[in-house]
Protein backbone atom coordinates (compact mmCIF):
# COMPACT_ATOMS: atom_id res chain seq x y z
CA UNK A 1 0.00 0.00 0.00
CA UNK A 2 1.32 3.46 -0.87
CA UNK A 3 1.76 6.15 1.76
CA UNK A 4 -1.01 8.12 0.11
CA UNK A 5 -3.43 5.19 0.38
CA UNK A 6 -2.54 4.67 4.02
CA UNK A 7 -3.09 8.33 4.76
CA UNK A 8 -6.45 8.13 3.08
CA UNK A 9 -7.43 5.06 5.13
CA UNK A 10 -6.27 6.79 8.29
CA UNK A 11 -8.49 9.77 7.57
CA UNK A 12 -11.51 7.55 7.01
CA UNK A 13 -10.63 5.71 10.22
CA UNK A 14 -10.32 8.85 12.35
CA UNK A 15 -13.59 10.13 10.91
CA UNK A 16 -15.35 6.92 11.93
CA UNK A 17 -14.17 7.35 15.50
CA UNK A 18 -15.13 11.01 15.50
CA UNK A 19 -18.66 9.92 14.44
CA UNK A 20 -18.71 7.61 17.49
CA UNK A 21 -18.56 4.48 15.35
CA UNK A 22 -16.96 1.48 17.03
CA UNK A 23 -13.87 -0.22 15.65
CA UNK A 24 -14.05 -4.02 15.61
CA UNK A 25 -11.03 -6.37 15.58
CA UNK A 26 -11.06 -7.29 11.88
CA UNK A 27 -11.51 -3.69 10.69
CA UNK A 28 -8.57 -1.92 9.13
CA UNK A 29 -6.74 0.14 11.75
CA UNK A 30 -3.49 2.11 11.87
CA UNK A 31 -0.64 0.06 13.33
CA UNK A 32 -0.28 2.63 16.09
CA UNK A 33 -3.91 2.17 17.12
CA UNK A 34 -3.40 -1.59 17.35
CA UNK A 35 -0.18 -1.28 19.35
CA UNK A 36 -1.54 1.36 21.71
CA UNK A 37 -4.61 -0.78 22.40
CA UNK A 38 -2.60 -3.90 23.03
CA UNK A 39 -0.42 -1.93 25.43
CA UNK A 40 -3.25 -0.26 27.33
CA UNK A 41 -5.59 -3.27 27.48
CA UNK A 42 -2.84 -5.67 28.53
CA UNK A 43 -1.60 -3.23 31.16
CA UNK A 44 -5.14 -3.05 32.42
CA UNK A 45 -5.47 -6.86 32.43
CA UNK A 46 -2.16 -7.27 34.27
CA UNK A 47 -3.32 -4.75 36.89
CA UNK A 48 -6.48 -6.77 37.55
CA UNK A 49 -4.46 -9.96 37.93
CA UNK A 50 -1.64 -8.54 40.08
CA UNK A 51 -4.33 -6.63 41.99
CA UNK A 52 -5.59 -9.92 43.39
CA UNK A 53 -2.40 -10.39 45.40
CA UNK A 54 -2.65 -7.63 48.05
CA UNK A 55 -6.23 -8.65 48.87
CA UNK A 56 -5.65 -12.37 48.54
CA UNK A 57 -3.30 -11.85 51.47
CA UNK A 58 -6.29 -11.40 53.82
CA UNK A 59 -8.80 -13.99 52.60
CA UNK A 60 -7.78 -16.63 55.14
CA UNK A 61 -7.70 -14.06 57.95
CA UNK A 62 -10.95 -12.20 57.32
CA UNK A 63 -12.63 -11.47 60.68
CA UNK A 64 -15.94 -13.18 59.86
CA UNK A 65 -17.49 -15.56 57.37
CA UNK A 66 -19.48 -12.67 55.86
CA UNK A 67 -16.32 -10.66 55.23
CA UNK A 68 -14.49 -13.70 53.93
CA UNK A 69 -17.21 -14.59 51.42
CA UNK A 70 -17.33 -10.97 50.20
CA UNK A 71 -13.55 -10.64 49.87
CA UNK A 72 -13.31 -13.97 48.08
CA UNK A 73 -16.03 -12.88 45.65
CA UNK A 74 -14.28 -9.56 45.06
CA UNK A 75 -10.91 -11.17 44.34
CA UNK A 76 -12.63 -13.66 42.03
CA UNK A 77 -14.20 -10.72 40.17
CA UNK A 78 -10.76 -9.19 39.67
CA UNK A 79 -9.61 -12.47 38.11
CA UNK A 80 -12.65 -12.24 35.83
CA UNK A 81 -11.79 -8.65 34.90
CA UNK A 82 -8.30 -9.75 33.98
CA UNK A 83 -9.73 -12.53 31.79
CA UNK A 84 -12.26 -10.27 29.98
CA UNK A 85 -9.44 -7.88 29.21
CA UNK A 86 -6.92 -10.49 28.09
CA UNK A 87 -9.48 -11.94 25.72
CA UNK A 88 -10.32 -8.46 24.37
CA UNK A 89 -6.59 -7.96 23.82
CA UNK A 90 -6.22 -11.26 22.00
CA UNK A 91 -8.72 -10.12 19.36
CA UNK A 92 -5.90 -7.87 18.09
CA UNK A 93 -3.77 -10.87 17.24
CA UNK A 94 -1.51 -11.10 20.26
CA UNK A 95 -1.47 -14.42 22.14
CA UNK A 96 -2.14 -14.94 25.83
CA UNK A 97 1.31 -16.45 26.21
CA UNK A 98 2.99 -13.36 24.76
CA UNK A 99 1.03 -11.19 27.17
CA UNK A 100 2.06 -13.27 30.18
CA UNK A 101 5.63 -13.27 28.94
CA UNK A 102 5.57 -9.44 28.79
CA UNK A 103 4.31 -9.27 32.37
CA UNK A 104 6.72 -11.85 33.75
CA UNK A 105 9.77 -10.36 32.05
CA UNK A 106 8.92 -6.89 33.37
CA UNK A 107 8.41 -5.52 29.87
CA UNK A 108 4.75 -4.73 30.56
CA UNK A 109 3.62 -2.50 33.39
CA UNK A 110 0.72 -2.82 35.79
CA UNK A 111 -0.84 -0.27 38.10
CA UNK A 112 1.84 0.69 40.62
CA UNK A 113 -0.62 0.87 43.52
CA UNK A 114 -0.49 -2.92 43.84
CA UNK A 115 3.15 -2.69 44.89
CA UNK A 116 2.11 -1.44 48.30
CA UNK A 117 1.66 -3.93 51.15
CA UNK A 118 -1.63 -4.72 52.91
CA UNK A 119 -0.55 -4.85 56.54
CA UNK A 120 -3.82 -4.76 58.51
CA UNK A 121 -7.43 -5.79 57.99
CA UNK A 122 -8.32 -2.10 57.62
CA UNK A 123 -6.34 -2.13 54.37
CA UNK A 124 -9.09 -4.30 52.87
CA UNK A 125 -11.45 -1.46 53.66
CA UNK A 126 -9.16 1.26 52.33
CA UNK A 127 -8.34 -0.67 49.15
CA UNK A 128 -11.99 -1.28 48.30
CA UNK A 129 -13.00 2.26 49.13
CA UNK A 130 -10.06 4.19 47.60
CA UNK A 131 -8.34 1.92 45.08
CA UNK A 132 -11.53 0.50 43.57
CA UNK A 133 -13.01 4.00 43.86
CA UNK A 134 -10.18 5.47 41.78
CA UNK A 135 -10.41 2.53 39.37
CA UNK A 136 -14.12 3.23 38.81
CA UNK A 137 -13.35 6.86 37.98
CA UNK A 138 -10.79 5.68 35.44
CA UNK A 139 -12.99 2.96 33.98
CA UNK A 140 -16.45 4.47 33.61
CA UNK A 141 -15.42 6.72 30.67
CA UNK A 142 -13.88 3.67 28.96
CA UNK A 143 -17.31 2.09 28.52
CA UNK A 144 -17.58 4.45 25.52
CA UNK A 145 -14.10 3.93 24.13
CA UNK A 146 -13.72 3.38 20.39
CA UNK A 147 -12.51 -0.23 20.33
CA UNK A 148 -15.58 -2.48 20.59
CA UNK A 149 -14.15 -5.41 22.58
CA UNK A 150 -12.56 -3.04 25.12
CA UNK A 151 -15.76 -1.04 25.55
CA UNK A 152 -17.83 -4.21 26.03
CA UNK A 153 -15.38 -5.59 28.59
CA UNK A 154 -15.49 -2.30 30.48
CA UNK A 155 -19.28 -2.35 30.68
CA UNK A 156 -19.12 -5.71 32.46
CA UNK A 157 -16.25 -4.57 34.68
CA UNK A 158 -17.99 -1.38 35.75
CA UNK A 159 -21.17 -3.23 36.67
CA UNK A 160 -19.15 -5.39 39.05
CA UNK A 161 -16.95 -2.69 40.55
CA UNK A 162 -19.59 -0.91 42.57
CA UNK A 163 -19.93 -3.88 44.93
CA UNK A 164 -16.16 -3.75 45.45
CA UNK A 165 -16.18 -0.17 46.56
CA UNK A 166 -19.25 -0.57 48.76
CA UNK A 167 -17.86 -3.62 50.57
CA UNK A 168 -14.65 -1.65 51.24
CA UNK A 169 -16.49 1.35 52.58
CA UNK A 170 -18.60 -0.90 54.80
CA UNK A 171 -15.43 -2.35 56.33
CA UNK A 172 -14.20 1.19 57.06
CA UNK A 173 -17.56 2.20 58.49
CA UNK A 174 -17.62 -0.77 60.84
CA UNK A 175 -14.10 -0.05 62.09
CA UNK A 176 -14.85 3.65 62.54
CA UNK A 177 -17.86 2.81 64.68
CA UNK A 178 -15.83 0.37 66.74
CA UNK A 179 -13.24 0.69 69.52
CA UNK A 180 -10.56 3.40 69.56
CA UNK A 181 -8.06 0.81 68.40
CA UNK A 182 -10.22 -0.10 65.41
CA UNK A 183 -10.71 3.53 64.51
CA UNK A 184 -6.95 4.11 64.70
CA UNK A 185 -6.46 1.17 62.41
CA UNK A 186 -8.84 2.69 59.87
CA UNK A 187 -7.08 6.07 60.08
CA UNK A 188 -3.71 4.40 59.64
CA UNK A 189 -4.93 2.61 56.51
CA UNK A 190 -6.25 5.89 55.06
CA UNK A 191 -2.92 7.57 55.84
CA UNK A 192 -1.03 4.94 53.88
CA UNK A 193 -3.43 4.55 50.91
CA UNK A 194 -4.48 8.15 50.28
CA UNK A 195 -1.45 9.40 48.35
CA UNK A 196 -0.86 6.23 46.32
CA UNK A 197 -4.56 6.37 45.33
CA UNK A 198 -4.11 9.92 44.01
CA UNK A 199 -1.04 8.79 42.07
CA UNK A 200 -3.04 5.91 40.63
CA UNK A 201 -4.89 8.38 38.39
CA UNK A 202 -1.64 8.94 36.52
CA UNK A 203 1.04 11.61 36.09
CA UNK A 204 -0.01 15.27 35.83
CA UNK A 205 -1.28 16.47 32.45
CA UNK A 206 1.96 18.35 31.88
CA UNK A 207 3.90 15.06 32.21
CA UNK A 208 1.48 12.74 30.48
CA UNK A 209 2.80 11.77 27.05
CA UNK A 210 -0.11 9.83 25.58
CA UNK A 211 -3.02 12.09 26.41
CA UNK A 212 -3.74 13.86 23.12
CA UNK A 213 -3.76 10.80 20.88
CA UNK A 214 -5.66 8.84 23.52
CA UNK A 215 -8.33 11.52 23.71
CA UNK A 216 -8.87 11.29 19.94
CA UNK A 217 -9.30 7.52 20.13
CA UNK A 218 -11.53 7.85 23.19
CA UNK A 219 -9.10 5.76 25.21
CA UNK A 220 -9.22 8.72 27.51
CA UNK A 221 -12.10 11.15 27.85
CA UNK A 222 -10.87 13.29 30.72
CA UNK A 223 -7.33 14.25 31.64
CA UNK A 224 -5.52 12.70 34.62
CA UNK A 225 -5.74 15.94 36.58
CA UNK A 226 -9.49 16.22 35.99
CA UNK A 227 -10.01 12.61 37.08
CA UNK A 228 -7.91 13.21 40.19
CA UNK A 229 -9.91 16.29 41.09
CA UNK A 230 -13.14 14.34 40.63
CA UNK A 231 -11.82 11.59 42.90
CA UNK A 232 -10.79 14.02 45.64
CA UNK A 233 -14.04 15.96 45.51
CA UNK A 234 -16.14 12.85 45.89
CA UNK A 235 -13.95 11.14 48.48
CA UNK A 236 -13.41 13.95 51.00
CA UNK A 237 -17.07 14.03 52.12
CA UNK A 238 -16.98 10.23 52.46
CA UNK A 239 -13.97 10.50 54.79
CA UNK A 240 -15.84 13.12 56.82
CA UNK A 241 -18.76 10.74 57.13
CA UNK A 242 -16.39 8.13 58.52
CA UNK A 243 -14.92 10.68 60.92
CA UNK A 244 -11.44 10.20 59.45
CA UNK A 245 -8.87 12.84 58.54
CA UNK A 246 -7.36 12.97 55.06
CA UNK A 247 -3.57 13.06 55.54
CA UNK A 248 -3.06 16.34 53.67
CA UNK A 249 -2.64 19.58 55.67
CA UNK A 250 -3.15 21.63 52.49
CA UNK A 251 -6.50 20.08 51.67
CA UNK A 252 -9.07 22.88 51.70
CA UNK A 253 -12.40 23.65 50.05
CA UNK A 254 -12.00 26.36 47.44
CA UNK A 255 -15.27 28.27 47.40
CA UNK A 256 -14.42 30.20 44.28
CA UNK A 257 -13.59 27.18 42.11
CA UNK A 258 -16.06 24.86 43.81
CA UNK A 259 -13.43 22.13 44.28
CA UNK A 260 -10.93 21.04 46.91
CA UNK A 261 -7.40 22.39 46.76
CA UNK A 262 -4.85 19.78 47.73
CA UNK A 263 -1.17 19.46 48.57
CA UNK A 264 1.82 18.51 46.48
CA UNK A 265 1.97 14.87 45.35
CA UNK A 266 5.32 13.14 45.82
CA UNK A 267 5.95 12.17 42.19
CA UNK A 268 9.44 10.94 42.99
CA UNK A 269 7.85 8.17 44.99
CA UNK A 270 5.49 7.40 42.11
CA UNK A 271 8.32 7.06 39.57
CA UNK A 272 10.37 5.00 41.99
CA UNK A 273 7.53 2.51 42.34
CA UNK A 274 6.90 2.48 38.58
CA UNK A 275 10.59 1.74 38.00
CA UNK A 276 10.38 -1.30 40.26
CA UNK A 277 11.54 0.07 43.58
CA UNK A 278 8.23 0.01 45.48
CA UNK A 279 7.84 -1.95 48.70
CA UNK A 280 6.42 -5.08 47.02
CA UNK A 281 7.39 -5.04 43.31
CA UNK A 282 9.68 -8.04 43.62
CA UNK A 283 7.27 -9.99 45.78
CA UNK A 284 4.37 -9.43 43.36
CA UNK A 285 6.35 -10.49 40.33
CA UNK A 286 7.71 -13.52 42.11
CA UNK A 287 4.19 -14.61 43.06
CA UNK A 288 2.95 -14.30 39.45
CA UNK A 289 5.95 -16.03 37.90
CA UNK A 290 5.90 -18.90 40.36
CA UNK A 291 2.14 -19.40 39.91
CA UNK A 292 2.75 -19.66 36.17
CA UNK A 293 5.75 -21.96 36.44
CA UNK A 294 4.34 -24.21 39.14
CA UNK A 295 1.10 -24.49 37.19
CA UNK A 296 2.80 -25.71 34.06
CA UNK A 297 2.46 -29.42 34.82
CA UNK A 298 -1.26 -28.92 35.50
CA UNK A 299 -1.77 -27.17 32.16
CA UNK A 300 0.22 -29.90 30.38
CA UNK A 301 -1.68 -32.70 32.11
CA UNK A 302 -5.04 -31.14 31.19
CA UNK A 303 -3.95 -30.83 27.56
CA UNK A 304 -2.63 -34.40 27.46
CA UNK A 305 -5.91 -35.65 28.92
CA UNK A 306 -7.93 -33.68 26.34
CA UNK A 307 -5.81 -35.12 23.51
CA UNK A 308 -6.23 -38.65 24.87
CA UNK A 309 -10.01 -38.28 25.11
CA UNK A 310 -10.13 -36.91 21.57
CA UNK A 311 -8.05 -39.82 20.26
CA UNK A 312 -10.29 -42.35 22.02
CA UNK A 313 -13.38 -40.75 20.54
CA UNK A 314 -11.89 -40.99 17.05
CA UNK A 315 -10.96 -44.62 17.57
CA UNK A 316 -14.46 -45.52 18.74
CA UNK A 317 -15.93 -43.78 15.72
CA UNK A 318 -13.91 -46.07 13.45
CA UNK B 1 7.56 -25.80 24.95
CA UNK B 2 4.27 -27.41 25.78
CA UNK B 3 1.07 -27.01 23.81
CA UNK B 4 -1.11 -24.04 24.79
CA UNK B 5 -4.76 -24.40 25.67
CA UNK B 6 -6.91 -23.41 22.69
CA UNK B 7 -9.22 -20.39 22.65
CA UNK B 8 -13.01 -20.84 22.90
CA UNK B 9 -15.78 -18.38 22.11
CA UNK B 10 -18.51 -18.22 24.72
CA UNK B 11 -22.21 -17.69 23.96
CA UNK B 12 -24.71 -17.25 26.79
CA UNK B 13 -28.52 -17.32 26.79
CA UNK B 14 -29.42 -14.89 29.56
CA UNK B 15 -32.96 -16.28 29.94
CA UNK B 16 -35.29 -18.60 28.13
CA UNK B 17 -36.94 -16.82 25.25
CA UNK B 18 -33.76 -14.95 24.33
CA UNK B 19 -31.05 -16.04 21.90
CA UNK B 20 -27.51 -16.99 22.89
CA UNK B 21 -25.29 -13.93 22.66
CA UNK B 22 -21.51 -13.71 22.33
CA UNK B 23 -20.02 -12.87 25.74
CA UNK B 24 -16.28 -13.17 25.12
CA UNK B 25 -13.67 -15.89 24.96
CA UNK B 26 -11.42 -17.94 27.19
CA UNK B 27 -8.77 -20.65 27.11
CA UNK B 28 -9.48 -24.26 28.08
CA UNK B 29 -8.00 -27.66 27.30
CA UNK B 30 -11.31 -29.10 26.05
CA UNK B 31 -14.99 -28.27 25.58
CA UNK B 32 -15.98 -29.54 28.99
CA UNK B 33 -13.44 -27.33 30.75
CA UNK B 34 -14.45 -24.41 28.52
CA UNK B 35 -18.03 -24.82 29.79
CA UNK B 36 -16.92 -24.94 33.42
CA UNK B 37 -14.64 -21.93 33.03
CA UNK B 38 -17.34 -20.02 31.16
CA UNK B 39 -19.68 -20.60 34.11
CA UNK B 40 -17.11 -18.98 36.42
CA UNK B 41 -15.93 -16.21 34.14
CA UNK B 42 -19.17 -15.07 32.53
CA UNK B 43 -22.07 -16.08 34.78
CA UNK B 44 -21.03 -15.28 38.36
CA UNK B 45 -24.18 -13.22 38.87
CA UNK B 46 -26.83 -15.39 37.23
CA UNK B 47 -26.24 -13.84 33.82
CA UNK B 48 -27.23 -17.03 32.06
CA UNK B 49 -29.33 -20.19 31.86
CA UNK B 50 -27.46 -21.84 28.99
CA UNK B 51 -23.93 -21.71 27.60
CA UNK B 52 -22.50 -22.65 24.20
CA UNK B 53 -18.77 -22.97 23.70
CA UNK B 54 -17.20 -23.07 20.23
CA UNK B 55 -13.53 -23.45 19.55
CA UNK B 56 -12.48 -20.14 17.97
CA UNK B 57 -10.70 -21.79 15.04
CA UNK B 58 -14.07 -23.24 13.97
CA UNK B 59 -15.58 -19.82 13.33
CA UNK B 60 -15.46 -18.40 9.83
CA UNK B 61 -15.97 -14.64 9.82
CA UNK B 62 -16.74 -12.31 6.94
CA UNK B 63 -14.02 -9.84 6.06
CA UNK B 64 -14.95 -6.20 6.74
CA UNK B 65 -13.03 -5.26 3.60
CA UNK B 66 -15.73 -7.04 1.61
CA UNK B 67 -18.56 -5.25 3.40
CA UNK B 68 -19.31 -3.28 0.25
CA UNK B 69 -20.10 -6.21 -2.05
CA UNK B 70 -21.64 -8.17 0.84
CA UNK B 71 -24.02 -5.68 2.39
CA UNK B 72 -24.44 -2.71 0.08
CA UNK B 73 -26.76 -4.48 -2.40
CA UNK B 74 -29.44 -4.35 0.31
CA UNK B 75 -29.30 -0.58 0.43
CA UNK B 76 -31.01 0.12 -2.91
CA UNK B 77 -33.83 -2.37 -2.31
CA UNK B 78 -36.14 0.04 -0.56
CA UNK B 79 -39.14 -1.93 -1.88
CA UNK B 80 -38.37 -4.47 0.85
CA UNK B 81 -39.66 -1.99 3.40
CA UNK B 82 -43.34 -1.25 4.07
CA UNK B 83 -42.86 2.53 3.81
CA UNK B 84 -42.03 2.14 0.08
CA UNK B 85 -45.71 1.60 -0.74
CA UNK B 86 -47.99 4.66 -1.09
CA UNK B 87 -51.39 4.03 0.39
CA UNK B 88 -54.15 6.55 1.16
CA UNK B 89 -54.57 7.52 4.82
CA UNK B 90 -58.09 6.08 4.85
CA UNK B 91 -56.71 2.54 4.72
CA UNK B 92 -56.66 1.33 8.30
CA UNK B 93 -54.94 -1.62 9.99
CA UNK B 94 -52.19 -1.97 7.43
FE1 LIG C 1 -11.38 -4.88 38.66
FE1 LIG D 1 -12.44 -4.02 41.76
Amino acid sequence: MSNEQIKNLEEIFEARIARDEKIEPKDWMPEKYRKTHIRQMSQHAHSEIVGMLPEGNWITRAPSLRRKAALLAKVQDEAGHGLYLYSACETLGVSRDELYEQLHSGKAKYSSIFNYPTVTWADMGAVGWLVDGAAIINQVPLCNTSFGPYARAMVRVCKEESFHQRQGFEIMLKLCNGSQEQKDMAQDALNRWWWPSLMMLGPTDAESIHTEQSMKWKLKRKSNDDLRQQFIDQTVPQAELLGLTIPDPDLKWNDEKGVYDFGEINWDEFWQVVKGHGPCNKQRMKARVSAWENGEWVRDAAMAYADKKEARKLKEAI
Amino acid sequence: MSKNWPLWEIFVRSKNGLEHRHFGSLHASDAEMALENARDVYTRRSEGVSIWVVESTNITASNPEHNGELFEPAQDKVYRHPTFYDLPDEVKHM
